[in-house]
């Protein structure tokens, strides 16, 4: 296996409020006031090979677009690093975060937010290679209308404002910024989830194609289990702010290890397998500022133990390129198996 | 691929205007969402009359008022549509010194615009400063910025403006810093809060991870976006900059009568009210009202048509 271009080493985030002037001072009174701390990541590592598209899957509040923002380096982790060749993407300092590396892109998920609505195409496209001279500057213009072809667009559509495009043309050019850099990793932080199903199809073919011409690396992070299943080479379900399984597409589709994932893949209505019935999984997802003991899942997992309550589950091996982080997998459920 | 994509490029309608046509075409749209009122236009009118009349005041006014050698004491008091020993008729009159006043006025005006739109324009560019520097860092710095901004605006202006005058002393540089001090707060304010909504979307977040630097995403990607309330607010305080100015002037800590503005004028006729010479304080007081109120008009109908809700 060759040395992996992206490694995310135990990182976790964490988002701490402060209480106001006024919280304070009733707080004084009546025992509260105290911090707010959310735990939205939790000791993820995770690596990604070159060429790899990693899919990473979850509920909402699973800590996912955290991790991309993480990976991209608009957030600094608390704990862990994140680095590219090597080299961190970013920098912190004094609360402050600095991006360092021009080589991870990020797409968003929402095309009508994430393009500036007073700012030509063209111009948003050319920004960035400009300003890191990525692009010789004599070259720009041209280089821009292969680009805007590329992501199938007309290059004269380089002088149209964004709210002369619809969704998808949108998602194309937002596609296009990120691609202007060069980057060796690109984050889709639920690049599709906004559009209609027949342009969320075209968008997807649209990066399968770039990913088969440029070689792409990218962190695929999405609910939607059907498209990550047509998109990524390995997946990572995570849960609560933890990596909970990874495990290379195909074989997590065809056997889940973890409760989680199975749950997961139960509660997907399906075309044509005659399933009439999809279970919705118990309960809600717990609370991030407060997650439960032991294994975030237990009080929703139907094949819980004793032990869940109360110890952390770690990620093991699973055999075939594969890890789960569950008790089941780890010895056992029983109250016996409590490491001491 | 390209299989793919035509359904796209065929279905979704592009306007087909030519692209380079959208600035102008939305120049053209705002125009003829403007001339709805013909209130507006009427004092849209009005200001840019009074706006060329004041600036070219020298080439076809009558008299000097800032040359003390061309007054004549002779003149003094003359009631408005007498002829004076220049020989041609004071049409508003003149004051205690045989001042032409519709000279004086004129020249007045003019002070008072240049103070009036400097002042506005300088407290709009720090104005923005502050309020896109609050909105983009957040925390510390944003309470911080925008606790002054609070506390600036929770006292009257004028009173603001006064006590910088007394501090500065006379001039006309003296005035526009003062002014500055006193409105500042109202643009930060605005900027604030339309930055801290924009601030949030996800281009700012794109730039950011781009990355670009922070003054780059301030003033290229934040700041347009906010400019529409901004526009509305500068109409507005000019006019009230113009205003302000008139009343320092008018309690005597403004400008000194050898280079009057509306004010000063207004003043100095004051004196004489009361001994039937009117026109020496009416004629300026009615040109500061015409000036404040059709600026403020224009303000209103500019912010109608910004306004999306009232978009047609």
């Amino acid at each position: 296996m060759t040395d992996p271009i992206l490694k995310i080493e135990n990182v976790s985030k964490r988002f701490t409020r402060m209480p106001g002037l006024a919280e304070r001072l009733v707080g004084k009174i009546t025992g509260g006031g105290k911090p707010v701390v959310v735990h939205a990541l939790t000791d993820v590592s995770l690596n990604v090979d070159r060429g790899e598209v990693l899919g990473i899957v979850g509920e909402s509040g699973c800590g996912k677009s955290t991790l991309g923002r993480v990976v991209t380096g608009i957030y600094a982790p608390s704990d862990g690093r994140v680095t590219l060749n090597g080299k961190p993407v970013a920098r912190e300092h004094g609360g402050n975060i600095d991006k360092l590396t021009t080589q991870v892109q990020m797409i968003h998920q929402d095309p009508f937010a994430s393009l500036n609505p007073r700012m030509k195409v063209g111009e948003t496209l050319a920004e960035g290679p400009r300003y890191h001279n990525i692009i010789p500057a004599g070259e720009v213009r041209a280089r821009i209308r292969a680009l805007l072809e590329k992501v199938g667009l007309e290059g004269a559509y380089a002088d149209r404002l964004p709210h002369q495009f619809s969704g998808g043309q949108r998602q194309r050019v937002a596609i296009a910024r990120a691609l202007a850099m060069e980057p060796e990793v690109l984050v889709l932080d639920e690049a599709v989830a906004s559009l209609d199903v027949s342009i969320q199809a075209q968008v997807l073919n649209l990066f399968m194609d770039l990913r088969r011409d440029l070689g792409l690396t990218a962190l695929f992070i999405s609910h939607d289990l059907s498209v990550v299943r047509h998109v990524c080479d390995r997946v990572a379900i995570m849960y609560l702010g933890r990596l909970v399984e990874l495990a290379p597409a195909d074989q997590l589709y065809a056997d889940p290890k973890h409760p989680y994932t199975s749950a997961l893949f139960a509660s997907v209505p399906t075309i044509g397998t005659g399933k009439r019935v999809f279970e919705a999984i118990k309960g809600e997802i717990p609370s991030p500022i407060n997650p439960p003991s032991g294994c975030a899942f237990h009080p929703r997992c139907p094949l819980a133990g004793p032990r869940c309550k109360v110890d952390v589950p770690r990620l093991t091996d699973a055999g075939a390129a594969r890890t789960v982080a569950c008790h089941l997998n780890d010895g056992g459920v029983g109250l016996r198996e409590v490491a001491a | 691929m390209t299989d793919t994509l035509t359904p796209d490029s065929k279905i979704i309608a592009v306007p087909s205007a030519p692209p380079a046509e959208t600035r102008a075409m939305r120049l053209r749209n705002f125009w003829s969402d403007y001339r709805q009122s013909w209130v507006a236009i009427a004092a849209l009118i009005v200001i840019l009359a009074l706006l060329l009349g004041s600036f070219f005041a020298p080439f076809w006014v009558p008299q000097d008022p800032y040359d003390l050698a061309k007054l004549d004491w002779l003149d003094a008091f003359l009631p408005p549509g007498t002829e004076g020993t220049g020989g041609y008729a004071h049409l508003l009159g003149t004051d205690n010194a045989g001042r032409d006043m519709l000279s004086a006025i004129f020249y007045g005006l003019r002070t008072s615009f240049v103070i009036g739109i400097s002042a506005g324009a300088l407290a709009l560019a720090v104005g923005i400063t502050i309020g896109l520097t609050a909105a983009y860092f957040g925390g510390r710095i944003e309470a911080l910025l925008m606790r002054i901004v609070d506390l600036q605006l929770s006292m009257p202006a004028i009173l603001l403006a006064l006590v910088m005058v007394a501090v500065l002393g006379q001039g006309i540089p003296q005035i526009i810093f003062a002014l500055v001090v006193a409105q500042y707060a109202y643009f930060a304010r605005t900027t604030h809060g339309a930055a801290s909504v924009e601030r949030r979307k996800d281009y700012i977040e794109a730039a950011r991870s781009t990355p670009l630097p922070t003054w780059r995403i301030m003033f290229k990607h934040l700041l347009p976006n906010v400019l529409p309330p901004l526009i509305v607010v500068a109409t507005v305080q000019v006019a009230s900059a113009i205003s302000l100015e008139a009343t320092l002037s008018f309690l005597g800590v403004g400008l000194p009568l050898t280079e009057p503005s509306l004010g000063t004028l207004i003043s100095n006729g004051f004196k004489y009210i009361h001994a039937g010479r009117y026109w020496l304080s009416i004629y300026p007081g009615i040109f500061l009202m015409i000036t404040v109120v059709a600026i403020n008009l224009v303000g209103d109908q500019v912010r109608n048509v910004l306004d999306p809700r009232n978009s047609r």
